[in-house]
């Protein structure tokens, strides 16, 4: 066995967690800060040392340790990319709790350093018991993180929060004893490659399903996201939507394709109808909220219904479309949620009406608020462009009539995105107290920088994020293929359509390729 | 066999049996003085008997013409029950000290001995008639327990209440042993499974009047583990009862009497599966949804810890609907882990107490604990949210072993709805942390006891993820206990 590389991403975060209980507050916030960019530091070794196209698992550790399940680690590409973006969000939760955060330091710290254990657990399980209790356990400190420092309404949220998600997740849990009692084994590498019966796959699909649709959040059971937005501190909210409705997707892409393909297939209905709904519905909700966080919230749950339909496209741009609106999104609603938390931090109000006119008095932030409002909507250049380019290619394979309802939501995107700019930023200084308000200070450029660089490269040069999922999309694939559902478009390969670069070999995969000759 | 592996077999509760009198008689000459002395020698004695525990006694033999039990499944059992009942004597000092009105008196670790003693003796017997009289040993000294503080009416009737409704437990259960006896001829575990192997249960008059038994046995034991529907008396007597004395109640006598409740439905009942499995299915369910949902509105703590334990008693029970030996082995599994879960919530408990020392049993009292007691909120925490059973906490493993054996045995419907039913319990397990770390403190506790404290350490230690490790030992305990049964 190689070197415990993952492990130690775990030990880290864990050890400095509850260092932190014990320290004052500035140590507290010193040792947290430290830790994370640790994590970071060991998240570009993974990276970098991550041989693409080599082995399917990688960084591989195994104990049996748990009696009936293991301590089993690994990671796949598509795991790294959401490590990666995990511990690079986490100083940035860190340094944004810097000066919001003045009461109970050391726990807050804390819970933020066990969340980033439990999401990098959750990535990296190759367990299906372990991934359980990683996915689960993060219950606990976000519910706490909204409980104590979140707004006025905290404690409805956090219940709510809390219980939906518990629910689901129980039915998944279910459904994971009958498979691993069935399959008689609990690794998630031999499951990927087990074929239930599809009988026995629908049930096990809809147990999934009904914990990773409330996860992600798919429309209906996405009441909790706003709420819970909306209540939580600024670094709570940047985490909720950067990495935690990032698990439902996950899970997806991990358990419900390759594990129930025939299930899959079967329900791409259920998917797209819910997913084409989520998109028109929740954008025309964004369009009239009058609270920024609100409207960032539902945002994303219109974004994360793009998600669904790419991986339930079964074919290689849908997927790897998917986890780049995944990957894109991490960053941008991470960063728009870092934007209102600065301006909040300043006038402590997200009500969109109390400000306007922040381009005279606050030039640099409304430079960067609107680089993520332009990468919100997708526009070229910037990382959710190709995410939502790719899936909506991928479905439209599919499902003609989906994708164009799903394309809808770009425009409502940008309907409700510069709608949000133009009110706050643009126009006249309404009252004084917006005017007194300062730019971006260093702390602040140091939080939004970084992630608008990652964007801009991820829009630019989206081949460095490709590459690592590139083998597990093939891999994957294969193991749909005996279940891909007959798409209703019929696509003619026209000239210079190999050239694209960004989906390479796509089309000789398309069976209607076939029959458009 | 003679005589003296015999009684090698029943050493442990021969040590508690002469144990308990002699202290008896220290009592009786020293008075209230020497209940500080006749503590630590129970303590001592309890420490006797798991030592005696290690021969013969957990062996595997029959003692008596198979009245008596000695095996793994017993040996197991009676460590729990042991520890349980050293943790209850060792409580009580400080809390009777500092609670005006209520003092300690020698005779309550005698109590807890003789308890201990009935209790040993209900999880090893092999009989009908041994299983009464265990049962019987161990319910008087409750009842006596349950009213120690004798000015306070509360702890009076408590007393009363549970005397009462024991008694008819006990009546009922005597009714359903006289007819299992009538129609099988024998009060032996064995030969009435033979019993009920030769008879089909069709409906004839003897396969009725065997059903009957079986039915009013299990009420009986229904209302020993405070089962739904004979769960009433719990709350009232959790309440009313000393803190220490309810914390035991939660722990040994409740470990003791599902111990029990397995042994007879496996051994002496398993060739009638098909018939029991209903009725432990419906005791299972309707005890996770009442203990869930009434607890909800509880303002007082102990009130609350009471529908918990009724909650946590479905989900064991789930555990034995299985019927098989892992089964069995996640029922005992569950009990250990809820044993230092209980414990650990009743120890936190006792850390209740305003400016003068004085008890204080609110949920609300709890407001703010974080800020004033870190420590103490985040071990209730701990236990609270292990209770709910969310992952990484050990209560997480409690509930997997128990529902893995469910689904093993193929009841998913029972699974699902157990789950389901879960969240709701999840919901008030909540409220405490609530209380606890998003609300303003009002008021701050007294000082804690330093013993009362490190046994709180060791629980949550045990109950945290670090509780994990010891899965493997576990499962292999459990195995080989359960293993015994069948």
């Amino acid at each position: 066995m190689s070197f415990p590389i993952l492990s130690l991403m775990l030990a880290v975060p864990a050890v400095a967690a509850i260092a932190c209980l014990f320290l004052s507050a500035q140590a507290a916030r010193v040792t947290a800060l430290a830790a994370t960019l640790i994590d970071l530091a060991l998240g570009v070794v993974l990276w970098t040392s991550f041989d693409v196209g080599g082995a399917q698992w990688q960084f591989v550790e195994y104990a049996p340790i748990f009696g009936r399940f293991g301590w089993a680690l690994g990671i796949d590409g598509y795991a790294l990319l959401l490590i990666v973006l995990s511990v690079f969000l986490m100083p940035i939760c860190i340094g944004a709790s810097w000066q919001a955060i003045e009461k109970r330091v050391p726990e807050y710290m804390a819970a933020f350093l066990f969340t980033e254990v439990l999401m990098i657990g959750t990535f990296a399980a190759q367990d299906l018991f372990l991934f359980y209790i990683f996915f689960e356990a993060g219950l606990i400190p976000m519910f706490l993180i909204i409980g104590i420092w979140g707004g006025v309404n905290r404690i409805y949220a956090s219940y709510k929060f809390f219980l939906y998600t518990l629910l689901g997740s129980l039915l998944m849990f279910i459904a994971m004893l009958y498979m691993s009692i069935t399959a008689d084994t609990t690794s998630i590498p031999v499951l990927l490659n087990y074929d239930f019966p599809p009988q026995v796959q629908t049930w096990l699909w809809l147990a999934f399903f009904a914990s990773f649709a409330v996860k992600m959040p798919m429309w209906p059971v996405h009441t909790w996201l706003p709420d819970a937005h909306v209540q939580a501190p600024t670094a709570g909210s940047v985490i909720l939507a950067g990495v935690l409705l990032k698990l439902g997707g996950y899970g997806f892409l991990r358990f419900s394709l390759p594990m129930f393909p025939e299930a899959s297939a079967s329900l791409v209905w259920l998917m797209f109808g819910l997913s084409a709904v989520a998109v028109i519905y929740t954008s025309l909700v964004a369009l009239v909220q009058s609270d920024m966080k609100k409207l960032i919230a539902y945002s994303s749950v219109a974004h994360m219904a793009i998600v669904t339909i790419g991986l339930f496209a079964f074919n290689a741009q849908g997927i790897e479309g998917a986890m780049m609106v995944m990957l894109g999104h991490g960053l941008v609603s991470g960063a728009l949620f870092l934007c209102v938390g600065v301006i909040y931090d300043r006038l402590h109000t997200r009500e969109i009406s109390r400000y306007g006119g922040l381009a005279i008095n606050m030039p640099r932030y409304a430079l960067l608020f609107l680089l993520f409002t332009m990468a919100s909507i997708g526009l070229p250049g910037t990382s959710n462009f190709v995410g939502e380019l790719l899936s909506l290619m991928g479905t439209y394979q599919v499902s003609t009539t989906t994708a164009l309802l799903c394309t809808t939501g770009i425009i409502l995107g940008a309907a409700y995105m510069l709608y949000l700019y133009r009110r706050v930023v643009f126009g006249e200084i309404k009252s004084e107290d917006v005017r007194a308000m300062s730019d971006l200070t260093p702390r602040e450029l140091w939080l939004l920088v970084p992630i608008a660089a990652a964007v801009l490269w991820m829009g630019v040069y989206p081949e460095s994020f490709l590459a690592p999922m590139r083998k597990d999309t093939q891999i994957l694939l294969a193991r749909l293929d005996r279940a891909k559902p007959a798409g209703d478009s019929q696509p003619t390969p026209g000239k210079g359509n190999g050239g694209t670069g960004i989906v390479p070999a796509a089309h000789a995969e398309t069976p209607a390729h076939g029959s458009a000759h | 066999m003679d005589y003296a592996a015999n009684l090698a077999m029943t050493l442990p509760e021969l040590v508690l049996a002469v144990g308990a009198i002699a202290l008896m008689l220290v009592a009786a000459w020293g008075g209230p003085a020497s209940t500080k002395a006749v503590s630590w020698a129970a303590v001592a004695v309890l420490a006797g008997a798991l030592v005696a525990l290690t021969g013969p006694a957990s062996g595997g033999g029959d003692a008596f013409y198979g009245l008596y039990r000695a095996d793994a499944f017993a040996g197991f059992a009676k460590v729990l029950i042991y520890i349980a009942s050293a943790v209850a004597i060792l409580l009580a000092p400080t809390f009777f000290k500092r609670t005006a009105g209520a003092d300690l008196r020698p005779e309550y670790p005698v109590l807890i001995l003789l308890s201990a003693c009935g209790m040993g003796m209900m999880v090893s017997a092999g009989d009908l008639l041994t299983l009464y009289v265990g049962l019987e040993l161990q319910s008087l000294a409750a009842y006596v327990l349950a009213s120690f503080m004798r000015q306070d009416t509360r702890s009076a009737e408590a007393g009363l209440k549970y005397f009462v409704l024991g008694a008819l437990a006990s009546g009922i259960l005597l009714y359903g042993i006289s007819l299992v006896y009538g129609f099988t001829g024998s009060t032996l575990f064995d030969e009435i499974a033979g019993a009920f192997a030769a008879t089909p249960l069709t409906g004839d008059t003897r396969s009725l009047g065997l059903l009957f038994g079986l039915v009013f046995v299990f009420a009986g034991l229904a209302f020993k583990i405070s089962a739904v529907p004979f769960h009433m008396w719990t709350p009232d007597v959790y309440e009313g009862a000393p803190t220490p004395v309810t914390a035991f109640f939660a722990s040994a006598p409740k470990v003791a009497a599902i111990a029990l409740a397995v042994r007879v439905a496996v051994e002496a009942m398993g060739p009638a599966e098909v018939q029991w499995r209903q009725i432990v299915i419906f005791a299972s369910l309707a005890s996770i949804l009442l203990g869930a949902v009434a607890a909800i509105g509880q303002q007082n703590i102990k009130r609350l810890l009471a529908y918990s334990s009724i909650n946590n008693v479905g989900f064991a029970l789930i555990g034995l609907a299985a019927g098989t030996p892992e089964g069995v082995a996640s029922v005992m599994t569950y009990m250990t882990i809820y044993l230092a879960m209980t414990l650990g919530s009743f120890l936190v408990v006792l850390q209740m107490r305003d400016a003068d020392g004085q008890p204080l049993e609110t949920i609300a009292s709890l407001a703010g604990l974080s800020r004033t007691r870190p420590g103490l909120a985040a071990a209730l925490a701990i236990f609270m949210f292990s209770l709910a059973g969310i992952p990484p906490l050990f209560g997480f493993y409690a509930k997997f072993a128990v529902f893995y054996a469910a689904v093993q045995a193929g009841l998913f419907p029972l699974a699902v709805i157990g789950v389901v039913f879960s969240v709701i319990g999840a919901y008030y397990y909540l409220r405490l942390v609530k209380t606890m770390y998003f609300d303003e403190p009002t008021g701050t506790f007294d000082e804690g006891d330093k013993l009362e404290g490190g046994l709180i350490a060791v629980a949550a230690v045990f109950v945290s993820p670090l509780g994990y490790l010891a899965i493997p030992a576990l499962s292999a305990w459990t195995l080989a206990a359960a293993a015994s049964l069948f």
